[in-house]
């Protein structure tokens, strides 16, 4: 029982910290790309848009 | 296909498949209305019975009375955009939001003065409660996401909304769980859950509502003609998955018998304590944030005419609010059997959460950068730029509250019950009603709304009362934790229990005042919106006048 906690508990500091650091990262890196930058001040005039 | 024969009228497979669907359950439900002994579930059997009958003549009437074509997606290359839905729920979002305004007055004058709730099952503290919280968080707030959702896909992805009745559907049927649960809690029929009291068959037929939501508005997605998803999209997204994941973990429970509306969770202990306030919190998080912050995204915007102000931001906040909230629950396990590590792994997480939310706030706030003097003279655009700041000062009180050193004096006392409400009638409150005064000139094809000086008013009166409701709430809920933790130099406690309820009396009257205010400017909502609907008057919006840039 203990060990099993141990052990998960060991994971999640360890490689979930990794995890959640690296998905966060890559997240920033994407959006900050400067080639979508276009593309993101396009979308942010969607709500102005009338059709 | 160079001829096409007259279109042959013909039942679709969803009309045939939902009145047989609904028939079936009509007569289920029949018989269920003949079984059961107890009385309250008698009433809702008998409730479906007539609700899925009359459902089942209102598609055969309008199978009758349509055109052979069903509408067409769009008309002349534009999207032939579908709103009764949309309609249905902004009216059901106001009716709900007066019912269950005024059902928490009541309750918080029967904490002020206990005679009122009249020695009465029916109308006892502790059946108005829940019947108050789902009444202003799912039943206001949830026809107010239900609408806005509905309208911002549609535009956003400039497509109709997939599907004949199941929008219809997802509005009523909503609607219709919503009288369940309401007249069950007076009934005494509750598996009491927080926020999630209402029993097995209640949450089996808000399942289904919620799925044909879901494939809704991804459908309507999936046929979008704007390439981009649109951020508030995204958020309107989360909400709706993730409340469905919720709903189904902390629902699961086992009916003692089809004819019984008694169930039992299948959790138990603290496993049970925790998946609930895993569901609690992110209640908190997928329902009254994110949706709502699917709101903001599209209102201010459209209301400020101005782009949102970072959209690389919103993303970034966007996947870290989602990646974060759902690890939040525990803190409202602190100082419980709950392990501790888990407890510190809540607090951790509601404390990272202040960064993504703040993100929200933002990006919200500065989207009126270059048309700030629009607040000077657009009563709805000021609305929403408070709710913005309450958002903003809710999520900075939340992270507070959640360490543990905080929560062991503001845990259990009315601190909570303030913090809630800067959240529910500042943000969530004051979002939606921007929103729907947006809505309904929109919607009615109207050139405005009946009065801007009826918004100033209902502005002024229900901040007052917020400002009343919030700040009567932390000092009685400080007072409390203090009182609760004073100790004599023998080291006796130094008050009773009784000493500190007394002493929270002029606070509860204070909150109920503020309450008042609150409903008053609702109040006058209600009539503006009315006669806005209703009067081709409208009031024009002065012109904006920003200041002159001094000559560089």
């Amino acid at each position: 029982m203990s060990d099993t906690y141990n052990a998960l508990a060991h994971f999640a500091q360890s490689w979930g910290l990794i995890y959640f650091f690296v998905v966060f990262v890559a997240v920033v890196v994407f959006v900050m790309w400067p080639s979508r930058r276009r593309r993101y001040e396009e979308a942010s005039k969607i709500p102005l848009q009338e059709d | 296909m160079a001829d096409a024969p007259l279109p042959v009228k013909r039942m679709t497979f969803g009309e045939a498949g939902v009145a047989a669907a609904l028939a079936i359950l009509a007569v289920a439900a029949l018989i269920i209305t003949g079984r059961s002994t107890d009385a309250g579930y008698t009433f809702h059997a008998f409730l479906f019975t007539i609700a899925s009958a009359l459902a089942v003549l209102l598609i055969v009437n309008r199978y009758m009375s349509r055109p052979a074509e069903l509408p067409p997606r769009e008309i002349d290359g534009r999207p032939n955009y579908n709103m009764g839905p949309v309609k249905f729920a902004t009216i059901a979002s106001l009716f709900w939001g007066v019912a269950g305004f005024l059902v928490g007055l009541v309750i918080a004058l029967q904490l002020a003065f206990p005679v009122l709730n009249f020695d009465l099952p029916w109308f006892s503290f502790g059946r108005m409660r829940p019947l108050h919280t789902s009444a202003v968080i799912f039943a206001f707030g949830g026809n107010a996401l239900l609408a806005t959702s509905l309208y911002v896909v549609q535009r956003t992805s400039r497509a109709r909304l997939v599907g004949d009745l199941a929008p219809w559907f997802v509005v009523l049927g909503y609607n219709f769980f919503i009288v369940i649960a309401g007249t069950g809690y007076l009934l005494g029929i509750t598996q009491s859950k927080e926020y999630a009291e209402p029993e097995w068959y209640a949450d089996l037929w808000l399942t289904v509502v919620w799925v044909v939501y879901f494939l809704v508005f991804l459908g309507t997605i999936m046929k979008r003609r704007e390439p981009h998803i649109y951020v508030a999209n995204w958020f309107f997204i989360a909400f709706i998955l993730t409340v469905a994941v919720l709903h189904l973990g902390n629902g699961a429970a086992v009916p003692v018998s089809i004819f019984s509306p008694k169930s039992y969770i299948i959790w138990a202990g603290v496993q049970d304590a925790m998946i609930q306030w895993w569901y609690g919190h992110n209640a908190v998080g997928f329902f009254l944030t994110a949706g709502f912050l699917g709101i903001m995204y599209y209102f201010i915007p459209k209301r400020a005419e101005r782009p949102v102000y970072s959209y690389r931001l919103s993303v970034v906040h966007f996947w870290a609010l989602i990646f974060l909230y759902i690890w939040a629950g525990p803190h409202h396990l602190h100082y419980t059997a709950l392990p501790d590590w888990a407890q510190t792994l809540g607090m951790t997480f509601s404390v990272m959460l202040w960064m993504p939310s703040w993100g929200g706030m933002i990006n919200g706030l500065m989207t009126l950068s270059g048309a700030w003097d629009k607040l000077r003279t657009d009563p709805v655009l000021r609305m929403m730029v408070v709710s913005v700041a309450f958002y903003g000062m809710s999520t900075f009180e939340g992270p507070l509250m959640s360490v543990k050193v905080v929560n062991s004096l503001s845990h259990y006392t009315d601190w909570t019950i303030g913090h809630v409400h800067s959240g529910a009638l500042g943000w969530v409150g004051y979002i939606s009603f921007g929103a729907i005064y947006c809505l309904v000139p929109w919607l009615w094809n109207k050139k405005g709304l009946y009065s801007l000086k009826l918004v100033n008013w209902h502005f002024w009166l229900s901040s007052l009362g917020i400002v009343l409701y919030i700040s009567s709430m932390w000092v009685a809920g400080i007072l409390q934790g203090l009182m609760w933790r004073a100790y004599t130099s023998l080291g006796f406690l130094e008050f009773s229990f009784v000493e500190t309820v007394e002493a929270m009396n002029p606070f509860y009257l204070i909150r109920a005042l503020g309450g008042l205010l609150f409903i008053a400017g609702v109040a006058l909502m209600v009539i503006n919106i009315w006669l806005t609907i209703t009067t081709d008057r409208y009031e024009e919006l002065p012109e904006a006048r920003p200041a002159a840039a001094p000559a560089g």
